[in-house]
């Protein structure tokens, strides 16, 4: 069989940049992609940190059409009818170089599509790839239908789900506690709209996080990003705790009754829902990586399980645009070789753990143990929410000092063997 | 406004095959039908006449909750064929 160099599967991040970084060293390169065109199979937050990212897209990533660079955080913690809201500016986040941006992915990924043909790889959308082709133990190409393709080596980037890594029994079985399901509602509104409403400077923009009441005490969170005249408004649920309800509420109410706070109307007010989508996302951490290579065959970006939720911050697309890159250097070197062993391909492994997608990733091996925790979605946002109320109260009776209120909201909710437990499981991020 | 609603808003092409195939006979078994909340799309339903689970698979996002939900494994779920399927125009 003829065979190509390299065959990557999936236009994502991942596989776009192993792809740009295989043509740019000359390598024949096929990526096939089963969407209409890169990204439109793609759901992401998102927000893009650039630091990680840029010298594995040197010299591109200063075009990218990004929506908005971030200038500050707002983290609200909801309870069933009251919340609070954290704000945290940076003016060192106004300036140039940018730390991190907004992104619509459909956008971001048909621009990253475009680099890449410039390099000479083959780009091919409406291509969905159905099973791998085999010599003994190594991976020699890909099956696309009727069609065969052969290659020296196939990437698989094939997202979260990865039926390749699946195929090629790399990865673990799909346990409903380390994945939750996203979903995601954009709203249009006019620039100077989003501008004012967030108080922004044009190009700026925010990233806002919500944790609390609005997942019922099951794990996760909701998410708002200003893109220029889009919204990006989410919630997540872990996967584990949806079915284990004893009253099961549907994810798609979760999002309803989120987008219905006026913790949320305040920001999307007047926004015409544009689109509805939803994708599953790993939770499991360092805990989900499947073995990362076979014999012709390594896996990047999402289907390699690279996500890291650290409650605050979530990344998965620098973890893809890295992986990505290494891939690429490490096929390139096992073409050069012509070994394309898994013992040669071993060291992709060795190079994502010098890199920080695998010591990131080891960091924060436990933080899940931490996020787990289920007071962290319904005592703490509680405690929050009585003691401030406790605060500015003023009703006719006469009102208790304001530390007896505080200890007895203290006492209530923080100041037990629970709580005690909790400071110690921190400790573990 | 409805999930159905939300979901006619984005750009699907419908496949003319189903991509997602239940197995009767491991759903009759089940008393948790999780697929049914989990789903984004709220896809799936019972059909209280016939017993059976029925999946609109028409409107599917094609986020595999439902793959991952199903402890029973009765989901047989693969990605629609080449074009087809939802195509998110911001993604």
């Amino acid at each position: 069989m003829d065979k190509v160099d390299a065959i990557i599967v999936g236009g994502g991040l991942a596989g776009l940049t192993a792809a740009y970084h295989l043509a740019t060293a000359g390598r024949q390169v096929i990526l096939l992609e089963r969407g209409d065109a890169p990204g439109s199979k793609n759901v992401t937050g998102g927000r893009i940190y650039v630091d990680p990212i840029k010298d594995y897209l040197p010299g591109i990533i200063a075009e990218a059409p990004f929506e908005r660079h971030v200038v500050k955080e707002i983290i609200t913690v909801l309870d069933d009818d009251a919340s609070v809201q954290l704000e945290y500016a940076n003016d060192r986040w106004r300036s140039e170089p940018y730390m991190s941006y907004t992104v619509l992915r459909a956008t971001f990924d048909g621009w990253l599509a475009e680099k890449v043909s410039e390099k000479g790889a083959f780009v091919i959308p409406k291509k969905k790839v159905d099973d791998l082709l085999w010599e003994e133990d190594r991976v020699v190409g890909i099956k696309a239908g009727d069609e065969e393709i052969g290659a020296h080596i196939v990437i698989a980037a094939d997202g979260a789900l990865s039926f390749m890594a699946e195929k090629a029994g790399l990865r673990k079985p799909l346990e409903p506690r380390n994945y939750a399901v996203a979903i995601k509602e954009i709203y249009r509104l006019d620039e100077k709209t989003i501008d004012d409403r967030f108080g922004l400077q044009p190009g700026e923009g925010t990233a806002n996080l919500f944790v609390g009441a609005i997942t019922r005490g099951m794990f996760g969170g909701g998410f708002l990003y200003t893109n220029r005249d889009t919204l990006s408004l989410g919630i997540v649920v872990g996967i584990g705790d949806l079915i284990q309800q004893k009253d099961p509420v549907a994810a798609s109410l979760l999002m309803e009754e989120f987008a219905a706070r006026p913790e949320v109307q305040r920001w999307i007010r007047g926004g015409e829902l544009k689109e509805y989508a939803a994708h599953i996302i790993s939770e499991a951490g360092a805990g989900g990586i499947p073995k990362l290579y076979t014999g012709g065959m390594l896996v990047a970006g999402d289907a390699a399980g690279f996500s890291l939720n650290l409650g605050l911050t979530v990344r998965g697309m620098e973890f893809a645009v890295a992986s990505g890159a290494i891939a690429a250097g490490v096929a390139d070197e096992a073409l050069a070789k012509g070994d394309l062993s898994a013992a040669f391909l071993s060291r992709y492994e060795q190079k994502l753990k010098e890199s920080f997608v695998l010591s990131d990733m080891e960091t924060f091996r436990h933080a899940r143990d931490v996020l787990e925790n289920k007071r962290l979605f319904t005592v703490y946002p509680k405690f929050l929410s009585e003691l401030l109320a406790a605060l500015f109260t003023i009703g006719k009776g006469k009102k208790e000092p304001l530390y007896t209120s505080a200890k007895a909201a203290v006492r209530k909710y923080i100041l037990n063997w629970e709580g005690c437990k909790d400071l110690f499981s921190v400790r573990k991020m | 406004m409805k999930v159905e609603e939300k979901i006619a808003l984005d750009a699907i092409k419908n496949d003319r095959e189903s991509h997602i195939k239940l197995d009767q006979k491991i759903c009759g078994t089940c008393r948790e039908r999780m697929c049914i909340p989990v789903c984004p799309g709220h896809l799936y339903s019972l059909n209280e006449e016939t017993g059976d689970m029925v999946v609109e698979y028409a409107g599917c996002l094609e986020c595999g909750s439902c793959k991952i939900a199903c402890i029973y494994k009765s989901i047989d779920w693969d990605y629609p064929a080449d074009g087809c399927g939802v195509q998110y125009r911001y993604g």
